[in-house]
């Protein structure tokens, strides 16, 4: 539109790039049609609908769930929590590797520079680190808010052994963390662990031997839980809860009302 | 006999009045039951496209049926399975996404029309290609409707669900930084494979079987129960428990099984935290001091 000079404005400008630029091809291809943030979002039954359904938010949510599922006293919205500190440990983690070496010489010293030097490198630290204790709380007060609903009973009985094997997973994910700060603290509490897995009887020694690479906890074991903790505990956990958020809707969703 | 809606009784014995060239009166009579069976006036009318014949499906006595001479017996037998094709549909249905037509258990959806959808002749003037409908009768909708679940009382995900989701991972991450502010993590002195710190703790999530470590054989403690009572045990719950109830009231001897546990690790755990000190021996936290390194910087004040 032409303003009083019969020229096109600044505005007019701004605005038709802007509309060129949102039905761009480009766009188009990253956004769902119908996508709200294409369209605008204003509060109807249909947009309410698009917010989840033209989204990867569709992969973990419904478009309508049970009204008795969004009241926090049933679930205490604790497996959503454990979720979330599972992704928000990723997020600190991911910055602590920066600083991090896992070598016997390095270890100790690169903690210390976390917790006085490097710029918030004490507050993730400790964010890391009580993120951790709070999620092995949150695994287990949802696992018992499951069994006091009897939500484990058909069709959900397979749910709740993913979900065993997810506690242990975040047991076991702690617990190889619990070590890298190679301190006094970490070596003996990791040695006191790994001695009562080695009284399995059988398996007990050779697992303890996986565990920590040889006959004791040594140097050598701080490389292997380094990797089982920033690697390959992550990587089975992401695995068994992919499937079972996926049983959750496919068993028919939250469970019932008591 | 169904309580059909005045409305569509009416609508209906109009089509049909129409159709034959009577009185609606006296058709909506017939219909209720009240009046005799209409005479159909034969050949009402000399037009070249009369309409098609009325339709009369389990809707009407039989004797009725037999007493009005209805024309054109054949066009009838063909409408018919087209018209039973259309049903009242569920609003709701659409939204469930979960593949299942849910039955519409209000009372409206009591009853379907049966359109008849299209006339075997078209009515003059309307031009090529146009179809029109015509309500043929009227039916119970149950007998037609295929019921499979009960509509389940739904809400959107967004905004509902979501805002609760977000506002949990707030506080969430409101308690993760004011802890992080307040608490420090511990850092003692490097390690030293030579030197054994007394007394020598697990992490606090293993502390309640360090302490069973203590009064069983290790064959015990560190096999029997962690192994085959925690996590096979665990995984065998479902099978275990074969009570379908839910209700708290029927499952008394399971819940009181879970309370024993949780009390008996919660107690184990408390135990081996703070009642334990020099040597794993027994010690009172106001007089030999806390033996718990993870909050050691919360925990001396001084
Ligand atoms: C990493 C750990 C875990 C995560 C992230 C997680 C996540 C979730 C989420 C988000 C839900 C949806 C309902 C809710 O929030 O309560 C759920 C449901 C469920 N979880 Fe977990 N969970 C974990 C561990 C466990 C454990 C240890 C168990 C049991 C041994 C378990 C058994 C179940 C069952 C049976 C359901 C269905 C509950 C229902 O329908 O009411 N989960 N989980």
């Amino acid at each position: 539109m032409a303003n009083g000079n019969g020229r096109t404005g600044l505005k007019d400008r701004i605005k038709e790039t802007n509309d060129k630029l949102w039905n761009s091809q480009v766009v188009g291809a990253i956004l769902r049609p119908g996508s709200p943030f294409k369209q605008g979002y204003s509060d109807s039954p249909r947009n309410r609908s698009y917010v989840v359904m033209n989204n990867v938010l569709y992969h973990l949510h419904p478009v309508k769930v049970k009204r008795h599922a969004v009241k926090l006293s049933y679930t205490l919205c604790l497996g959503g929590l454990s979720f979330f500190l599972f992704i928000h440990l990723t997020i600190t983690g991911i910055f602590l590797m920066f600083y991090y070496t896992p070598t016997a010489e390095l270890a100790y010293v690169d903690i210390q520079a976390l917790s006085t030097d490097i710029a918030f490198g004490s507050l993730v630290r400790n964010m890391h680190r009580w993120g951790a204790h709070l999620m092995v709380l949150s695994v287990f007060l949802h696992m018992s808010r499951v069994f006091y609903h009897g939500a484990y009973k058909p069709p959900r009985e397979f749910n709740w052994v993913i979900g065993v094997v997810l506690l242990l997973l975040t047991l076991l994910l702690s617990f190889s963390g619990y070590l890298l700060p190679w301190d006094q603290l970490a070596l003996w509490a990791v040695t006191v662990g790994t001695n009562m897995a080695g009284f399995v009887p059988v398996i007990g020694d050779q697992v303890k031997f996986a565990l920590v690479a040889g006959v004791q906890v040594s140097a050598a074991t701080l490389l292997r839980f380094y990797v089982l903790h920033v690697l390959a505990f992550p990587f089975i956990i992401v695995i068994f809860m992919a499937v079972h958020f996926w049983r959750v809707r496919k068993d028919g969703g939250i469970s019932g009302p008591l | 006999m169904v309580d059909i809606p005045e409305s569509l009784l009416r609508r209906s014995a109009e089509a049909k009045a129409k159709a034959l060239g009577v009185p609606v009166e006296q058709v909506l009579a017939e219909m209720k039951g009240e009046g005799p069976a209409v005479e159909v006036p034969q050949a009402p009318e000399p037009s070249p496209a009369p309409s098609s014949p009325p339709v009369e499906r389990g809707e009407s006595p039989p004797e009725a049926g037999e007493g009005s001479e209805t024309p054109e017996p054949v066009a009838v037998e063909e409408e018919a399975p087209a018209a039973v094709a259309t049903a009242v549909e569920d609003p709701m249905a659409a939204d469930q996404g979960d593949g299942v037509v849910e039955g519409n258990g209000a009372g409206d959806a009591q009853v379907a029309a049966l359109v008849s959808p299209r006339p075997s002749v078209p009515p003059t003037g309307l031009p090529e290609g146009v179809r029109t409908q015509r309500l043929l009768t009227v039916v119970k909708a149950r007998a037609i409707q295929d019921v499979k679940a009960e509509p389940h009382d739904k809400i959107n995900t967004w905004p509902h669900l979501m805002l609760i989701e977000f506002g949990a991972l707030l506080a969430m991450t409101a308690l993760l930084v004011i802890m992080a502010v307040v608490i420090h993590s511990p850092l003692l002195d490097p390690a030293n494979f030579n030197a054994t710190p007394n007394p020598s703790k697990a992490p606090w999530y293993f502390l309640g079987l360090q302490e069973l470590l203590s009064y069983f054989d290790p064959q015990i403690a560190g096999v029997t129960v962690p192994t085959i009572v925690g996590l096979i045990g665990f995984m065998m719950i479902p099978f275990i428990d074969r009570n379908p109830s839910t209700r708290p009231s029927d499952r008394k001897f399971a819940i009181l099984l879970y309370s024993i546990f949780i009390a008996g690790s919660a107690t184990l755990t408390i135990i081996g935290v703070l009642f334990r000190g020099k040597g794993f021996n027994f010690s009172y936290p106001w007089k030999d001091g806390i033996f718990f390194e993870d909050l050691a910087d919360w925990l001396d004040f001084e």
